[in-house]
């Protein structure tokens, strides 16, 4: 055998492991109703087809033979483990692998698999953080390092975090299925609600600025991607997406050469990704014409606005208030109310918006974004002195290096 | 599986024995008991004394300690509980959600260990 087709081979195990990965395990954990039975076969699928497939050639069905193989391994593994009801399981898996082994088809069921899988991991009756890390882990395949590096916490509190949601899991009953049309609506806001973390996870500045964090925005906008073309007729799911898109669309022009913010006004709006733009203003249409607005539509038409100004003046701030009136009436919040301050800002002066950021003052105490507003309409208003204490407060919160000198540069600008 | 839906109450606001939000309320446990027998779902189910009944016993150094009241001061307290054996998880939230207390104290799921 050439060393092309192993390299082939391996390039070929590869993308299916990127297309198919959560597909396959998430049909093995419907059969074998276990997380780490689930996880364990496949790596060892992947083992196999890793030395076998160089040698013999790429199977012509790489995921069939990937189910397959995992079926087979799930069994050896259920044969070598010394439990007492070992035999018990071994008859019920082998029968219930002989059920399937005869329909390898693997084109819808399989869509429901994903989307039983992704309520699973999202159910409400986990912590928020382990739905956070049980998507990353289980969906995007993530590893439990990885997951650890981007949540900052060490990594044998992410294993055990995992470790525990899966226990929950397997004890409580949480079920394997897409929940009953009663359920559903608050499910599936539990279910946007982490593909949105995993997405800020990635795209809000912190201490790491390593290539991971892109990553995170990316297996966000793939999970967003996947509900709405697993759940058409939700108009959320296509906001989502659509909101994803486009603040994502702006991730290049978001950092200067030297790593350092560039504020939404003086970013080069020629480097935003206008292919996504396009996409994600098509899907807010779509998801608007079902009139039923929730929170992600009206942020996605908030994006959209700043998408479509072809300058920063250009900006339609009337509108962005508006839209943050309306967001505020969905979900009320004083992060809602201090941006929708920051728009009227720009349609009737900072003297207007000052008041509404400073009744904000109490449950923003700690908030960074909340100082850093209030040093700009400050700055803007001339009052520097005042400026200045609100930009160090907005610096001593800081915990990015980026926005940290951001802020220092505009404190030195000042003139007191 | 088998859950327990343990039902948790605020003692100090409940509605007093023998008025009508008392009996609005037992007509509520009533029909849901009513209907959790009559789906299969229930295997059983107690309303207990409140905390001031309660004695609290345990043993140190083979020593026996009883102390009068609950196991620990909550603002909630345990008040009663249904014995349901539900399909999954969701089936039991269903049933818990309209239990009484769930709308103004709390009422927690727990998966019954199951022996064997």
């Amino acid at each position: 055998m050439s060393g092309r087709q192993a390299d082939g081979a391996m390039a070929a195990l590869a993308s299916v492991v990127d297309e198919h990965r959560a597909t396959i395990l998430a049909s093995l954990i419907r059969i074998l109703g276990d997380f780490d039975l689930a996880e364990d076969a496949l790596q060892d699928a992947l083992a196999r087809a890793a030395s076998v497939w160089p040698r013999a050639g790429v199977p012509p069905s790489p995921t069939g033979w990937l189910h397959v193989t995992a079926r087979r391994a799930a069994l050896d593994r259920i044969r070598r483990e010394q439990s007492g009801n070992r035999k018990l399981r071994e008859a019920a898996l082998a029968a219930e692998l002989e059920r399937h082994d005869e329909a390898v088809d693997m084109d819808e069921p399989i869509a429901d698999d994903r989307l039983r899988l992704i309520f699973t991991c999202c159910h409400p009756a986990l912590a928020p953080e382990a739905r956070v890390a049980l998507t990353l882990r289980t969906l995007c395949g993530l590893t439990t390092t990885e997951i650890a590096r981007v949540f900052l916490v060490p990594e044998s509190t992410m294993a055990q975090r995992i470790v525990r949601a899966r226990r929950k899991i397997r004890d409580a009953g949480i079920p394997y299925e897409v929940p009953s049309a009663a359920m559903l609506p608050e499910r599936t806001h539990s279910v946007l609600a982490v593909i949105y973390l995993v997405f800020t996870g990635g795209y809000a500045p912190g201490p790491d600025e390593s290539i991971v964090r892109n990553d995170l925005c990316s297996e966000a906008i793939r999970l967003a991607r996947l509900l709405a073309q697993l759940m058409p007729d939700e108009p959320e799911a296509l906001g989502l997406l659509a909101l994803l898109l486009l603040q994502d669309s702006r991730r290049d022009a978001r950092q200067d050469a030297t790593g350092r913010i560039v504020l939404l006004d003086d970013q080069d709006r020629s480097r935003w990704d206008h292919g996504a733009i396009e996409e994600g203003i098509r899907l807010l249409d779509t998801a608007l014409a079902m009139r039923r607005a929730g929170p992600y539509q009206v942020q996605a038409a908030i994006a959209a606005v700043h998408a479509e100004a072809v300058t920063a003046e250009d900006t339609d701030w009337r509108e962005i208030a508006m839209l943050y009136r309306r967001l505020a009436s969905l979900t009320p919040s004083p992060v809602v109310e201090l941006n929708r301050a920051v728009a009227i800002a720009n349609v009737d002066g900072p003297g207007a918006a000052l008041p509404l950021v400073d009744a904000l003052a109490a449950p923003l105490a700690s908030y960074q974004p909340f100082h850093a507003a209030r040093a700009d309409l400050l700055r803007r208003m001339g009052r520097a002195r005042e400026a200045a204490d609100a930009y160090r407060r907005a610096i001593e919160l800081s915990t990015n290096g980026a926005e940290r000198a951001f802020l220092e540069l505009r404190l030195a600008g000042l003139t007191i | 599986m088998r859950y327990a839906l343990l039902i948790n109450t605020d003692e100090a606001t409940e509605p007093q024995q023998g008025t009508q939000a008392a009996n609005d309320r037992m007509e509520v446990y009533a029909a849901l008991t009513q209907e959790m027998a009559g789906a299969g779902r229930l295997k059983a189910g107690e309303r207990l004394h409140p905390t001031s009944t309660a004695t609290t016993v345990r043993v140190r150094e083979g020593k026996e300690l009883i102390t009068d009241g609950p196991f620990a001061e909550t603002r909630e307290q345990l008040a009663g509980f249904y014995l349901v054996d539900c399909k999954d998880l969701d089936e039991a939230i269903s049933y818990a959600k309209r239990i009484p207390a769930a709308a103004t104290a709390s009422v927690e799921v727990r998966p019954v260990w199951e022996m064997g």
